[in-house]
């Protein structure tokens, strides 16, 4: 064991990511999972202040084949298992995580759980099937901030975009600040009338953990943003909400997409953007671009792998969305394009106005 | 479609000979494109000028010329072939260098020919340094510092910025020839000198050193609308200062964060469009401060390369296949993974277990050359290995690289891990053995970890990351642990195998055999896994079987109910055992898939066509060792086993196996022994009547002493069981054999010395011929154009034999066939003949591949390999329709490559092999046949000019006619005054020339000065054989062609007379072998 070595449990998943697992551990977006990564060398550059997603790992536990007993980096400052200790996460390593990695290939992700070695196997199974099934849960206003708090823009302030934070990583709204935005931060239970009542220049829809379907009163405040034509843009669990809002449906895909290395097609420019992906549910594809319950919506972005919905846009309103992780970290930056196009989607609509 | 229908013929240029620098991987990413773009239905059409190569096989490309791969001789082809474009990508800097070569003069233009992959503008922007840097900075990444020069002036004001060391790059050069790392102002302008000399436009950068820096490479594919994709990272375990192909190389890269890791990713995408790479892949190398991460981009090959087929290997991906499809207009996401063939091939391949490259070196064959590392390469091959961790893939990796260690272990001799007795006592010495990069250095660092040196101090001594000495201090830590273990366990056991330790290491930690712990282990039932390489981390099922070993949980590899056999491969390329056994080896593969069996491939070479994951049924990517070859045979229960294929490699495992309970197809384990075992030989051709030189065994040099005594000096001495001439030499006297025994023991410590009466004087024949037990078909007899005592391997050879009577031809038939029926052979066997006043003598008997299969199969047009795998499986000659003696359409001529402007060493050939290489010539006449090897092989024939002409007494006799036809070439003839006087008597006048010493101007100043066309040159006698060493070498650093045997000067004047007088053609092997099956034409 590595990290608290205590009794853990969560759904496990597994993510290939060769590099990133710092940031992996401390994507909200994790929360109640044990995940495994696939690459069996982890640990070696250790652990530093500056590539934190949150301020702490969200994990449920973490399975590796190999922790490395040491680490190597200029800018590394303690090591995985120092990090994962202090931080109270239960971690296993020497666990053949390719075996476990085709295992939850055919049958699934699964619950799960990391135990102590003097545990009996049938008690911990017993444990394991009292947890609850991913489906039907809400982990998203769990992870969410109670009190809101602002980002600053860099340089000059153009805009002003509301984040509504369901798991949000730190690099959605560094981003959105480096392009001239000042960013409030708001708790998933923020009030719907109070965001209708002094509306942003923009609505950012964060990504999070858990099952879209068991997350309330977002869908309310995006479509009514939506239909004063304020622009919106989400981001994983924010992009299954916002489609939602307009009518599509999620369902939960047998193992998730986890890595950075999925090819996604933007259909409008038919180009290929390598893609960080981390999500356990999809929104439902239809036939052509359309998305079924969501006349609304347009498919623009699929997934090359397995054909999913990687992202829509409105027809008609200033609404995208993907279901990808365009912030990356980990992974590449091809799809920072659409941080872009969120900015622009604000200059014409203050230009309109 | 996006296939571009507007082409209809592509011409792809071949790498050339194997040299140092340039090895079989372009074969492999050439006949993958050649493959990929014959799928899509274009007419392909091939030059390259290495018979060894599978890509050259007629089978392969539409039309095929085994050609010089220079612009006059290409164009030659364009003429005939008229293609649409021409695809410059794959064959390393020979194929771009010429592209451009035809780009510049016009040709391109002229025939309407496009470069497809690569256009001209991005080659040179990418291989111009000035331009490249140029590019760096529009797009804001920064490269060392530093600058052009063209003078030693301009040098000396640049090194006052860049300071020492720096770093010296001649331009247009090929694996860093010519560069170095200069400490302080001497060597700098010696650098500098020899830099500007090897560059083709007198051109040099200096850099700003590096030296310690981490070395990282991405591999990076680009489609025709920009979508780009890095296929590999690869992070040196050496670091800067090492040229990478020297490096040991581990991917992925294992200590970058991911902000980091992603800036060089950024970084790289931005560098291809900057540079403009349309449609294909290039290799992009950054060097990164271990201080504070500051990155700076070091170069760009806008091209496959070695680095790229060891990506393609060690993910999956097979970067070359893609470049040319994408080449002829595909879009990336339009291509299938050809792994999973469900998912596309617009995506990052993810690895889920570490590859580590070792390089494989030759100093051995070169003693008097420094081994020590820098950035130019020196290392002749490669061996990549593949584990779950980066401990065992380090442990499998020396396992294939084949230098007598069976893990990471240290040699009981320091001299054998490169360092002094007294080095080995203390800390400061064995430090400053570790600041000196040489291929001892991994060992070296064990023995440091050994003697308890800090990770620390060693990582001062050597700047290797901290993460990578850990990891060999944890080796050495469970070594310790088990060593001391009171008992072993099961689980102690397992958990050692995880670790990657063989059984041999295992066994020697607690004083056991290696039977010992193979009988215990299996006896636990504690056998490998096999896991996936999949390019996708286990995230898909994979359709491709491409397997490595490890000890984990569960294990994928399925055998199937059909009827297998495995084919051995030959490890890392070295000298005397490179890419010609692996075109055997794919042969074998093809014809055996043919015939129906189940194919599975053991290689550990990530350059080769055979470890294609296209090529066999089942692929595992493991060590050529006793221990991983007998697993995989007990997991996959072959029919049997092909060791005759893959050189002495798998031909050494082969009683092991045998006696492990293995089936050993073709000739028996026995067989191979009667022909190895001096004793046991002799009694063969006893029995047969062949004529041997005399000749005996010494296991002592007492005895050594007495069988020389015996025979008479001259003697040929040599270790038995060796390839390529390992330390084998010509003895003239008493003295230097006692020198030599004390070598040779060491060479090859279980195995006696054969010694040789050496026939001084002789012509020398090789046969290659094929047996199936009852029926023997003779392939070819070559005839050395070199003298007896020049290694076969060295010695260029002409096929059909030119020089000698019927009957001695008929004579090494007879022989031939009854050796092979005699040693009942089954599959392939080569016999080497000399020939002296009249009189045949055998020299050697091998039962299995050559090294000159592949030129007689692509002389004659029969598959040799092909043939021998089908016989070997049970077949026979009569049923399968081969001539007994297939004709050669034309004349055949085979040269050897040297690496000789890399290594400063003697010129002189001998019987100990060198060369890296070989070409071939192939035309009507024997003249311009060996023009066009010439040429290939590099070596330019002058057409006029001053000759300078310099030969030893006894040679003096037989120059001088020689020297006649140059002169009525129009030669102006300088000679020495010794070799003035002889022709002079003869009545041939000549100027005199000085030899060093006797004046000025002398020979070293003509060469020196550049008005030498030619330098005629034999050594004068034994003792004077390393006078003119100096004279040679100036030869080969100022580009003045050389000549050092009369036979060579013979056939060279023949070559010159068909330059004059012939009309230059070429020919596709393909309109070769045809004219065979049509009646006789007049011209």
């Amino acid at each position: 064991m590595i990290g608290a070595g205590k009794l853990t449990f969560g759904e496990v998943v597994f993510n290939t990511c060769m590099s990133g697992y710092q940031e992996v551990l401390t994507d909200p977006s994790y929360t109640g999972q044990l995940v495994t990564m696939t690459y069996p060398l982890i640990g070696n550059y250790g652990v530093n202040s500056n590539d934190c997603e949150s301020p702490r790992p969200q994990v449920s536990g973490f399975v590796v084949r190999e922790a490395s007993r040491t680490y190597s980096s200029w800018r590394a400052e303690s090591s995985l298992d120092e990090y994962l200790r202090n931080s109270g996460i239960t971690g296993i390593a020497d666990v053949d995580t390719r075996a476990l990695t085709r295992h939850i290939r055919a049958h699934g992700a699964m619950r799960g759980a990391i135990a102590p070695v003097e545990m009996l196997q049938a008690d911990v199974l017993s444990k394991v099937l009292d947890q609850p099934l991913m489906e039907g849960l809400d982990l998203a206003c769990g992870v969410s901030v109670n009190e809101p708090y602002e980002v600053p823009a860099i340089g000059d302030e153009q805009f002003h975009v509301l984040a509504y934070d369901f798991g949000v990583k730190a690099h959605s709204p560094k981003l959105l600040a480096e392009r001239g935005c000042r960013v409030t931060v708001i708790p998933a239970e923020t009030s719907v009338d109070d965001i209708l009542n002094d509306p942003p220049d923009g609505l950012f829809v964060s990504n999070g953990p858990g099952d879209p379907a068991a997350v309330r009163g977002a869908e309310r405040a995006i479509l009514g943003l939506a239909e004063s034509d304020v622009p919106i843009f989400g981001i994983c669990l924010g992009h299954q909400l916002i489609s939602r809002a307009f009518g599509a449906s999620t369902f939960k895909l047998p193992f998730g997409h986890h890595g950075g290395n999925h090819p996604v097609k933007y259909l409008d420019r038919q180009t290929v953007e390598i893609t960080s992906q981390n999500h356990g549910f999809a929104v439902r594809g239809g036939e052509g671009d359309k998305i079924p319950g969501a006349p609304g919506l347009r498919l623009t972005h699929v997934n090359l792998y397995d054909g999913t919905v990687e992202g829509v846009e409105h027809q008609e309103l200033p609404v995208l969305s993907v279901q990808y992780h365009p912030e990356a970290a980990p992974g590449p930056h091809d799809s920072r394009y659409l941080f872009d196009r969120f900015i622009e989607l604000m200059r014409e609509r203050s230009r309109q106005k | 479609m996006p296939r571009r229908d507007d082409l209809e013929t592509i011409l792809i240029l071949g790498s050339g000979p194997i040299v140092i620098g340039q090895a079989c991987e372009f074969d492999y990413s050439g006949t993958q494109a050649v493959r990929a773009l014959q799928e899509e239905g274009y007419r392909v059409v091939l030059v390259n000028s290495n018979p060894a190569t599978i890509m050259t096989d007629p089978d392969l490309a539409d039309r095929t010329y085994i050609e010089p791969i220079t612009a006059e001789w290409v164009e030659k082809v364009i003429e005939r072939e008229k293609p649409d474009a021409l695809l410059p990508t794959m064959g390393g800097q020979t194929a771009l260098n010429v592209a451009m070569d035809l780009f510049r003069s016009g040709v391109l233009e002229k025939h309407g020919i496009e470069l497809i992959g690569a256009n001209e503008r991005s080659i040179e922007m990418a291989e111009d340094r000035e331009q490249f840097t140029e590019a760096m900075n529009r797009i804001g990444l920064k490269v060392p510092h530093g600058g052009f020069v063209r003078t030693l002036d301009e040098a000396m004001s640049i090194v006052e910025e860049v300071g020492y060391p720096a770093i010296v790059r001649p331009s247009y050069t090929l694996g860093g020839t010519g560069g170095g790392i200069a400490y302080n102002r001497k060597e700098y302008k010696a650098q500098i000198q020899k830099g500007l000399d090897a560059s083709p436009i007198t051109e040099v950068l200096v850099d700003r050193s590096v030296i310690g820096w981490k070395e990282y490479e991405l591999e990076v594919v680009r489609d025709g609308i920009d979508n780009v994709i890095i296929v590999c990272s690869i992070e040196n375990f050496d670091p800067m200062g090492v040229h990478t192909g020297d490096s040991i190389t581990v991917a992925p890269a294992q200590t970058l964060t991911d902000v980091e890791y992603q800036e060089m990713r950024d970084a790289a995408i931005e560098i291809i469009r900057e540079i403009g790479v349309e449609a294909g892949g290039c290799n992009i190398q950054f060097a990164v401060n271990p201080e504070d991460g500051e990155m700076l981009v070091v170069e760009m090959n806008p091209r496959v390369s070695r680095s790229s087929a060891l990506a393609s290997k060690a993910t999956g991906f097979p970067i070359a296949r893609v470049g040319a499809k994408l080449a002829v207009g595909y879009h990336l996401y339009e291509l299938p993974n050809d792994i999973t063939k469900t998912t596309p091939a617009s995506f990052e391949p993810v690895l889920d277990y570490v590859v580590v490259k070792l390089p494989r070196f030759a100093f051995e064959k070169f003693p008097e050359v420094d081994d020590t590392l820098g950035v130019q390469m020196k290392s002749v091959g490669e061996t990549m290995a593949i584990g779950r961790t980066f401990r065992s893939a380090w442990q499998k990796g020396f396992r294939g690289l084949e230098v007598g260690r069976h893990g990471w272990v240290t040699s009981e001799r320091p001299e054998d891990d490169g360092l002094q007795e007294e080095e080995v006592e203390g800390m400061q010495p064995l430090l400053a053995a570790l600041r000196r990069p040489t291929p001892h250095r991994p060992f070296q660092l064990k023995r440091a970890l050994e003697a308890d040196i800090a990770v620390e101090e060693i990582f001062d001594a050597t700047m290797i990351d901290p993460w990578f000495l850990d990891q060999l201090e944890q080796i050495l830590m469970w070594e310790r642990r088990y060593a001391d273990a009171s008992e072993v366990t099961p689980e102690l056991l397992r958990y050692m195998k995880r670790e990657g330790f063989a059984d041999r290491q295992l066994a020697e930690l607690r004083g056991e055999t290696e039977a010992e712990v193979r009988a215990r282990r299996w006896d636990w039932d504690i056998r490998p896994t096999y896991n996936v390489v999949d390019t996708c981390a286990g995230e898909f099922p994979a359709a491709t079987p491409y397997y490595y070993s490890s000890y984990e949980d569960e294990s994928e590899s399925e055998p199937s109910d059909r009827s297998k056999i495995i084919i051995l491969g030959s490890g890392p390329n070295r000298i005397g055992q490179g890419i010609e056994f692996d075109y055997c080896c794919v042969q074998a593969v093809l014809a055996l898939k043919e015939a129906g069996f189940e194919t599975i491939m053991i290689n550990s070479n990530p350059e080769t066509v055979s470890t294609d994951f296209d090529v066999s049924d089942k692929l595992y990517f493991e060590p050529l060792t006793l221990e991983d070859v007998a697993e995989i045979i007990h997991l996959e229960q072959p029919e049997g086993v092909i060791v005759q294929l893959g050189g002495q490699t798998p031909l050494k495992l082969a009683r092991a196996l045998e006696d492990l309970g293995a089936k050993i197809l073709g000739t028996s384990v026995d067989a191979i022994d009667r022909a190895e075992d001096r004793d046991r030989f002799d009694e063969v051709c006893q029995k047969i009547g062949a004529r041997t030189p005399d000749n005996g065994i010494a296991r002592s040099e007492d005895e050594a002493r007495a069988v020389a005594a015996d025979i008479g000096f001259p003697v040929l001495v040599r270790p038995s069981y060796v390839l390529g001439g390992r330390a084998m030499r010509i003895i003239y006297d008493e003295p230097a054999l006692e020198r030599y025994f004390e070598e040779a023991v060491r060479a090859s410590p279980d195995h006696p010395v054969l010694i040789d009466s050496f026939l001084e004087d002789a012509f020398e024949a090789d046969v290659d011929a094929i047996c199936d037990g009852t029926d023997v078909v003779i392939g070819g007899i070559m005839q050395h154009i070199e003298n007896a005592g020049v290694h076969s391997g060295d010695s260029a050879c002409v096929l059909p034999p030119y020089l000698l009577a019927p009957e001695a031809l008929d004579e090494i038939r007879d022989l031939t066939r009854k050796f092979a029926l005699e040693l009942q052979v089954v599959g392939l066997i080569n016999v080497q003949y000399a020939i002296k006043d009249g009189a045949v003598y055998v020299l050697e008997v091998n039962p299995r591949a050559s090294r000159t299969v592949p030129f007689v199969s692509k002389a004659t047009g029969v598959p040799l390999a092909r043939l021998a795998a089908r016989v070997m499986a049970g077949e026979k000659l009569a049923d399968l329709d081969v001539p007994e003696e297939p004709p050669v359409p034309g004349v055949a001529v085979k040269e050897a490559a040297f690496p000789f402007n890399r290594f400063d060493v003697d010129t002189l050939l001998g019987p100990e092999m060198r060369s890296t290489g070989e070409v071939m010539g192939f035309d009507d006449s024997f003249g311009m046949a060996f023009a066009k090897a010439q040429l290939s092989a590099g070596n330019r024939l002058p057409e006029a000019g001053q000759l300078i002409v310099t030969v030893n007494e006894q040679d003096r006799q037989t120059v001088t006619p020689l020297i006649r036809r140059f002169q009525d070439l129009g030669f102006e003839i300088l000679a020495t005054r010794g070799t003035q006087g002889s022709m002079q008597a003869l009545g041939l006048s000549s100027r005199l020339v000085y030899k060093v010493g006797e004046g000025r101007p002398n020979i070293e100043d003509h060469i020196v000065t550049g008005d030498i066309a030619l330098l005629i040159n034999t050594p004068l006698g034994k003792k004077s054989r390393f006078d003119d060493y100096a004279m040679r070498r100036a030869a080969i650093t100022h580009g003045v062609p050389y000549l050092t045997t009369m036979s060579a000067t013979s056939a060279a004047c023949d070559a010159l007379i068909a330059l004059r007088s012939r009309e230059r053609e070429v020919c596709s092997i393909q309109e070769r072998i045809e004219s065979l099956a049509e009646p006789v034409s007049s011209d």
